[in-house]
């Protein structure tokens, strides 16, 4: 530094209290020791950089923690890796929403305990039909949190593997049948079968969850490529068998003649190894609630 | 680059990591010319004129009025694709689409690869599209120019500032280390957790996402940080705790783009330190501290142009390095 560059030059407030208060001279490294006031002001900066910093880190770790007392499993777009992966990967940009056909896909918020941003299907509201045909929302997702094929160093768990490509019925007189689906997303189970129409030996007349339900659904006959609202479409059948009938995969559920324990026969619905865990029958059952529900996570036990 | 611009370069990328700024240890002759030679100056006129700048001075918005606009364009573009199904531009923030090519934001991508512990490729092309735009753009030109809550934040801050002049609160500055602790800590809990923690208050995500799927519950988060930087400290969050405005930052020490000061014009008024964002980048303005001539700006400038607008002799201005050699 030269001589003609003086360390009072530098801040004009330095000088203007070097000229009010008289300091002893000194060489000209040498600093004025520091006054109260000034130590005191550096001290409440730290207190308000550690209160900040307090602040942030627990505001981040609040939004975390509900996910490690998450009770109940959402179900995720098709493709999810298993839980743990798919919250490690999921950037939580909504690309997944935005392609799907349906908008059956939604992203979680604060409240909902299972990560900000995190895209789940709420099946009863909306779920997914497969009326994309190619699982869009696999092909939309840029970090590969939703896959057609996990990579090689992730496990697949037993039973989540679906044994053969799904057939989708929509698709059965294409040349290529199948869904891109390696593992299924759930299961479907009879949770109320007391309750289930189908059981009961009644039909079903009318829209299936009303005239005010929001839900849609593509329907072969109507228009393969535009889904149309469930209150759009009512049904008039003598037996009910809406989720065997609106299932979209071949072979995932059926009505099967069962003996009840008091050994008398009836009707009931019957979970096959090819269900993905889409929902759509848990959509469509007419009874509230549904008799039918997709178990998130769960895999093929039998 | 001589000696001296060098010196001034690595300081300022440990300014960035939030050391304070400091006097340099040794200037170029020239500047240090220039330096002398103001000193001589007739003070009382310099005085006068200043004063005279600031009672005749209008005040200019151009670049600041340009940014607004970038700022709102991109933000509905992700907006319009998604609700016109137009497809220019899906998703959000975090990770896009732009006509069909990957762009995914450096922080988040790295976030998501040290929760996951594993490289995706798709991930990898499109952090390195947004690396390069990045570097090409000015780094932290994400912050000012992309960023939906430097928006919100800066009009938080003009009502903090008013508040500021009614003397109801004053700024609480807070240790802009906090910024890289906070780096560390959220890039730890990533590994640790195994969760992308950050994006749970990322008000940048939160915002982002609320502008296209739809507000939710987690804008209340962002309303108390706005709250505390109207209350209590000027622009918290994007000063002392965002992560994303130090990875975008360490971006653009490499970026050709940047804010650069002349020394010749400067009357040391100091108006630009009062409207920058980070002042830190600023010190060069401060009387006798210039390397020389010419200094160009710290990595931590968000390029937001305010200085520009602001400064009434023009000595601060947006240049791209080599540009000029090359024209």
């Amino acid at each position: 530094m030269s001589e003609a560059h003086k360390p009072d030059e530098d801040r004009p407030e330095v000088q203007a209290q070097a000229t009010t208060t008289p300091v002893a001279p000194s060489g000209p490294a040498a600093k004025p020791p520091p006054s109260r006031e000034r130590l005191q002001q550096a001290r409440r900066k730290w207190l308000r950089t550690i209160l900040l910093t307090g602040g942030v880190t627990g505001a981040a770790l609040s939004g975390f923690l509900p996910l490690v007392y998450a009770r109940t499993k959402r179900l995720r777009p098709p493709g999810a890796l298993d839980e743990k992966d798919f919250l490690a990967s999921c950037i939580k940009c909504g690309q997944c929403v935005q392609v799907c056909p349906v908008q059956a896909i939604k992203l979680a918020d604060l409240i909902d305990g299972f990560g900000v941003g995190t895209p789940y299907i709420d099946a009863r509201e909306q779920a997914c039909d497969f009326s994309c045909d190619a699982v869009q929302c696999i092909l939309a997702c840029p970090t590969g949190s939703l896959v057609y094929k996990k990579p090689a160093f992730l496990g697949v768990r037993q039973g989540a593997k679906l044994a053969n490509a799904p057939i989708l019925k929509a698709k059965e007189k294409d040349a290529e049948p199948t869904l891109n689906l390696a593992e299924r997303i759930g299961v479907a189970r009879l949770t109320r079968p007391e309750a289930c129409l189908a059981v009961k030996g009644k039909g079903f007349k009318g829209q299936a969850r009303g005239a005010g339900f929001k839900g849609r659904m593509r329907y072969m006959a109507v228009d393969r490529w535009k889904p149309i609202k469930v209150a759009d479409h009512p049904y008039d059948i003598p037996e009910c068998d809406l989720c065997v009938r609106e299932c979209p995969v071949k072979g995932a559920i059926s009505i099967e003649t069962v003996f009840a324990p008091d050994g008398s026969k009836r009707k009931s619905p019957v979970v096959h190894e090819p269900c993905v865990g889409c929902g759509v029958c848990e959509m469509i059952c007419p009874v509230e609630p549904s008799c039918i529900v997709v178990e998130a996570r769960e895999v093929w036990n039998i | 680059m001589n000696q001296y611009l060098k010196n001034r370069f690595f300081d300022q990328i440990a300014v960035m990591f939030g050391r304070e700024a400091r006097k340099p240890a040794a200037i170029s002759p020239v500047a240090q010319m220039f330096h002398t030679m103001k000193r001589a100056t007739n003070k009382e006129r310099l005085a006068a004129t200043i004063r005279e700048h600031h009672a005749t001075g209008k005040k200019v918005h151009t670049w600041r009025n340009r940014r607004w606009a970038v700022l709102i364009i991109v933000n509905l573009m992700f907006t319009v694709s998604f609700w016109l199904d137009i497809q220019i531009l899906e998703g959000a923030l975090t990770a896009s689409r732009f006509i069909g090519f990957h762009l995914i934001d450096l922080n988040s991508a790295l976030q998501v690869m040290l929760a996951h512990k594993h490289i995706i490729v798709n991930l990898v092309i499109g952090t390195g599209t947004v690396l390069v735009l990045w570097i090409l753009l000015g780094g932290r030109t994400f912050c000012s120019w992309v960023c939906p809550y430097h928006l919100l934040a800066e009009w938080a801050e003009s009502i903090h500032l008013w508040l500021v002049k009614k003397k109801l609160v004053t700024d609480q500055a807070i240790d802009r280390r906090l910024r890289t602790g906070s780096w560390l800590v959220f890039a730890a809990l990533a590994v640790a957790t195994g969760y992308t923690v950050f994006e749970a208050i990322s008000p940048t995500g939160i915002l982002s996402r609320a502008l296209i799927y739809g507000p939710g519950l987690a804008l209340l988060w962002v309303l108390a940080l706005l709250v505390f930087e109207v209350f209590f400290s000027r622009r918290a969050w994007c000063r002392y705790a965002c992560p994303i405005g130090l990875t975008y930052g360490v971006v653009g020490i490499f970026s050709p783009l940047r804010v650069r000061y002349s020394l010749a014009e400067c009357f040391h008024e100091g108006d630009c330190r009062k409207v920058c964002l980070v002042p830190h980048v600023l010190d060069t303005v401060i009387k006798g501290r210039a390397v020389d001539v010419e200094v160009p700006l710290g990595p931590d400038c968000t390029r937001c142009g305010l200085c520009v607008d602001t400064c009434p002799t023009g000595s601060l201005k947006f240049e791209v390095k080599g540009l000029n050699k090359l024209m």
